[in-house]
C-alpha cells in the first residue's frame, strides 16, 4: 500500500516537472514561461520530497525533506519576482496577444522612474495634515 | 518500485532535455535564467528520487544545497541584469 502511494507521488512529481519544461518550451514570452516553471516545478519537488519522507520514515529525514519543501515554497516566488522585474527592466518583449500592461504608462524605461499617476501641482505643494493615516 | 523509479528518471531526463533546448534557443538572457532555474529544480527532484532508489538519506542534504545554489544564481543573474552588465543575447 505504501509502495503504491510512493510510486504515485514519484510519477506525479516527475510528470509535473515534464509539464513545467513543456510549458517553458511552448509558451510565447518571458512572463508566461515563468508562470509555467515556478508553480509546476515547485509542486513536482514537493511531491517527490513527500515520497522521500514516506520512504525513510525517520524523524530527522522527514524534517529534512519538509525543510526542502518549505525552502522551495519560500524561494520560488522570490526568484520569479526578481527575474520578472529584471526582465521588464531590460525591456524584454511581451507577447503580441497581451491584453493589459498597467506598468507601461507610468514607467519610463530610460530613467527607470515610476510614477504613481497622481503627480499634480496641488499634490506637489501639499503639506501633511493631522488627519492623515500614518 | 524499481520500475517506477526508472520511469520517473526517464521522464525527468526528458524534462531536462526540453529545458536545455530553451537554454540554447532562448531569445533573451532572462529566458535563459528562467530555464537554468528550472534546471536546478529538476535536478533537486532527480536527487530526491535517487535517494529513494539507493536508500541513502544523505542525498537529501545535497538536494538542499542544489536548491540553495539555484536560488542564489537566479538572484545574482537578476542583479546583473538590473545593473546593466554586458550582454550578448
Amino acid at each position: 500500500m505504501i509502495d503504491f502511494i510512493k510510486g504515485t507521488l514519484i510519477i506525479g512529481g516527475a510528470l509535473f516537472m515534464l509539464l513545467a519544461s513543456v510549458g517553458l518550451l511552448r509558451l510565447p514570452d518571458l512572463l508566461t514561461r515563468m508562470h509555467a516553471t515556478t508553480k509546476a516545478a515547485a509542486l513536482g519537488v514537493i511531491l517527490i520530497m513527500l515520497a522521500a519522507a514516506m520512504h525513510f520514515a525517520e524523524v530527522g529525514i522527514v524534517a529534512r525533506s519538509f525543510a526542502i519543501i518549505v525552502f522551495i515554497l519560500m524561494t520560488a516566488p522570490v526568484a520569479a519576482h526578481v527575474i520578472g522585474r529584471a526582465g521588464y527592466f531590460v525591456g524584454s518583449k511581451l507577447w503580441s496577444g497581451t491584453v493589459k500592461d498597467e506598468l507601461r504608462p507610468n514607467y519610463d524605461p530610460l530613467t527607470h522612474e515610476l510614477k504613481s499617476g497622481l503627480e499634480t501641482q496641488e499634490n506637489a505643494k501639499r503639506q501633511p495634515r493631522e488627519t492623515d493615516p500614518d | 518500485m524499481d520500475t517506477v523509479i526508472l520511469i520517473s528518471q526517464v521522464i525527468m531526463s526528458l524534462a531536462l532535455i526540453l529545458t536545455f533546448v530553451r537554454v540554447v534557443r532562448g531569445p533573451s538572457l532572462p529566458d535563459r535564467v528562467v530555464a537554468l532555474e528550472l534546471f536546478s529544480t529538476t535536478v533537486v527532484g532527480l536527487v530526491g528520487v535517487y535517494a529513494i532508489k539507493s536508500n541513502v538519506a544523505s542525498f537529501l542534504d545535497a538536494a538542499i544545497v542544489i536548491a540553495l545554489m539555484g536560488f542564489l544564481a537566479a538572484i545574482a543573474f537578476a542583479r546583473f541584469l538590473e545593473r546593466g552588465g554586458p550582454r550578448d543575447d
